[in-house]
């Protein structure tokens, strides 16, 4: 469920951004302050080990069909909310320069969608009291099995809120969150399984091996400054980039409004609808997006056709010059 | 992540180890400059094709000026498209509202907003890809760094890269083995897999722990010191400073549309 560039709008990008950076300098804080240089090869290598056991896949019983480890509850099984939601992040960063899953711009949502979740919800709110000390085998894999679900079901209803906010895709709300929950269900439930799985047979090998998340970051660092920050930054990202980007500020509202079900945003609607005046009147070409497609401007007249005509052979032009240069210049850094 | 990704990821290093004029660019400007690229791409209206055209001209002059393969970006482009597409793909089945182009032809709205989410893709996964293939991964990182990046992240990065081939091979010795003993058969059972990927996880552990005594031994800190100079030269300058103008540029006029107009002489 990497989100991608392509339907991400500049704004909630920011947001997320802001979010996901804004935790990761507080689990960075925490993991320094825990002063175990050992911690630090650790959890590389099993960064890495994410990667790897990705490579293997099981059969899934009674179905034709085989899945694979997605990682983040197992990290946090193995090393604590801060230093797994690390790895997710560095794991994710690497994906997205490497093999593009998930842009640049979307890492922030990505990183929250799939760090956050199981890190900092699923793991200490769901696996840790259901699992108990991790010595009754039934209840680790039931604490395993809900967490990864209750965890990816979060993930992917974040995705379909980034998704909708940033108003790039036509998907409506509801249609593109029951496309997404019940096939996270299953992934759920297989990361569940796979989860439960290694992490039984570390238990029997070395259990000592599963003590290393409680001690290491007993140390505290205040969390309520971070938060306050966090939701400053947010919302001063959000509103300023929204101003370059709102493509649906509509949409938008409409859907927090529809999810926290009052009208928290109300206070900002003013300010916002100046800023969409300003941005009316400072559109170069403000009819040139095809954004009202109504019936009166149906009738097509000749410098409607003529600029849509502009547009195209333009488009293909500037391509072509843009292919141009690029030879151009490979051409000539080969000569020198 | 199989075994063809990891050949990506070598494939990768290899071309962030050139040396170009685009290689020798302080990190920090390209990673800026793509980053403001990125969102400068993503802040148009969701239908808007010609004006998105101009923006090319980033990926193919940094791709040419580092001397990395264009096939290379190309094939990877190709390998992360199916996400985008599924998604992008129900605009031209929802967004039935039509528009109308030349010569009377009508045409939903959702094709057009499909298309520009096809350009986007190609902008904004060409870009990311190509700051990599001219940066590479250290560079990169120490770049991101003194960009105020936690520094643990950064460290916690480069051990993740630095390991991945390790760890990957381990991987792909069990699965051979595996596949050996079970005549290339099915996947394994979960209990089966349990075990195999938990004797991963064990050896990478154990692997953690004799590097972590290699690393003491060589006077290990915590941190990872890296030769470069902070100082941001000249051509950074101007590649941020050319590059941010052409986006602003390219942002609000539509030099495509212009461009087109020129040339078929029709007035607005």
């Amino acid at each position: 469920m990497h989100m991608a560039d392509a339907l991400i709008s500049p704004a909630v990008g920011g947001a997320m951004w802001a979010a996901s950076a804004g935790l990761l300098g507080y689990c960075g804080r925490k993991v320094r302050l825990a002063l175990d240089d050992r911690l630090v090869p650790m959890m590389g290598v099993l960064g890495a080990f994410i990667f790897a056991a990705q490579m293997i896949n099981f059969s899934i019983p009674a179905t034709g069909s085989s899945g694979h480890l997605g990682g983040g509850l197992i990290l946090a099984i193995l090393l604590g909310p801060e230093a797994a939601f690390l790895v997710i992040a560095s794991v994710l960063t690497v994906q997205a320069l490497f093999f593009a899953d998930g842009g640049l711009l979307a890492l922030g949502c990505n990183i929250w969608n799939l760090g956050f979740y199981p890190a900092f919800i699923a793991y200490p709110f769901i696996y840790r009291p259901l699992a108990g000390g991790g010595s009754n085998r039934k209840r680790a894999w039931i604490a395993a099995m809900v967490a990864a679900v209750v965890g990816l079901q979060l993930g992917a209803a974040s995705v379909v809120l980034e998704t909708t906010w940033s108003g790039i895709s036509a998907l409506p709300f509801a249609t593109f969150l029951l496309l997404m929950q019940p096939i996270h269900l299953a992934i759920g439930v297989v990361e569940g399984l796979a989860t439960t799985a290694v992490i039984a047979f570390v238990a029997r090998a070395r259990p000592e091996a599963l003590e290393m998340s409680g001690g290491a970051l007993a140390k505290s660092v205040s969390p309520r400054p971070v938060l306050t920050g966090l939701l400053l930054v947010t919302v001063l990202v959000g509103g300023v980039l929204s101003w370059f980007a709102s493509t649906q500020p509509d949409g938008l509202e409409w859907s927090i409004a529809k999810v926290t079900g009052q009208g928290e945003v109300e206070a900002g609607a003013g300010l916002h609808e100046e800023l969409a005046k300003i941005q009316e009147k400072t559109a170069f070409l403000p009819d040139y997006g095809f954004k009202t497609a109504a019936p009166e401007k149906a009738t097509d007249s000749t410098g409607r056709v003529g600029r849509t005509v502009a547009g195209l052979v333009g488009g293909l032009l500037v391509l072509a010059l843009a292919g141009l240069v690029g030879y151009g210049l490979s051409k000539r850094r080969r000569a020198v | 992540m199989g075994v063809s990704h990891s050949a990506a990821v070598h494939r990768m290093e290899i071309f962030g180890g050139l040396d170009s004029p685009m290689h020798r660019l302080d990190a920090r400007t390209k990673a800026l400059v793509t980053v403001a690229f990125i969102a400068t791409v993503m802040s148009f209206p969701r239908y808007e094709l010609s004006a998105l055209t101009p923006f090319f001209l980033y990926p193919f002059a940094l791709v040419a000026l580092s001397g990395v393969p264009p096939g290379f970006i190309l094939k990877k482009l190709l390998i992360a498209a199916p996400f985008a597409l599924c998604i992008g793909l129900f605009n031209p089945l929802l967004d039935r509202q039509p528009v109308f182009l030349a010569g009377g032809f009508a045409v939903a709205g959702g094709w057009l907003s499909f298309g520009s989410i096809l350009l986007r893709f190609a902008l904004t996964v060409s870009a990311a890809l190509t700051l990599l293939a001219c940066t590479g991964m250290s560079r990169l990182c120490a770049g991101l760094e003194r960009l105020g990046l936690p520094k643990v992240l950064a460290v916690q990065l480069l051990f993740l890269y630095r390991y991945i081939f390790v760890i990957a091979d381990e991987a792909l010795r069990m699965r051979r083995g595996l596949e050996l003993r079970s005549s290339g058969g099915r996947s394994p059972s979960p209990r089966v897999y349990g075990s195999l990927v938990g004797h991963l996880l064990l050896r990478a552990m154990d692997r953690a722990q004799r590097i972590y005594s290699a690393m003491l031994a060589r006077g290990f800190n915590g941190d990872m010191p890296t030769l470069q100079p902070a100082r941001l030269h000249g051509p950074d300058i101007a590649f941020a400073g050319g590059w941010l103008a052409f986006f602003v540029l390219a942002r609000c006029w539509n030099l495509a549309d212009h461009l087109g107009r020129l040339l078929t002489g029709v007035r607005p």
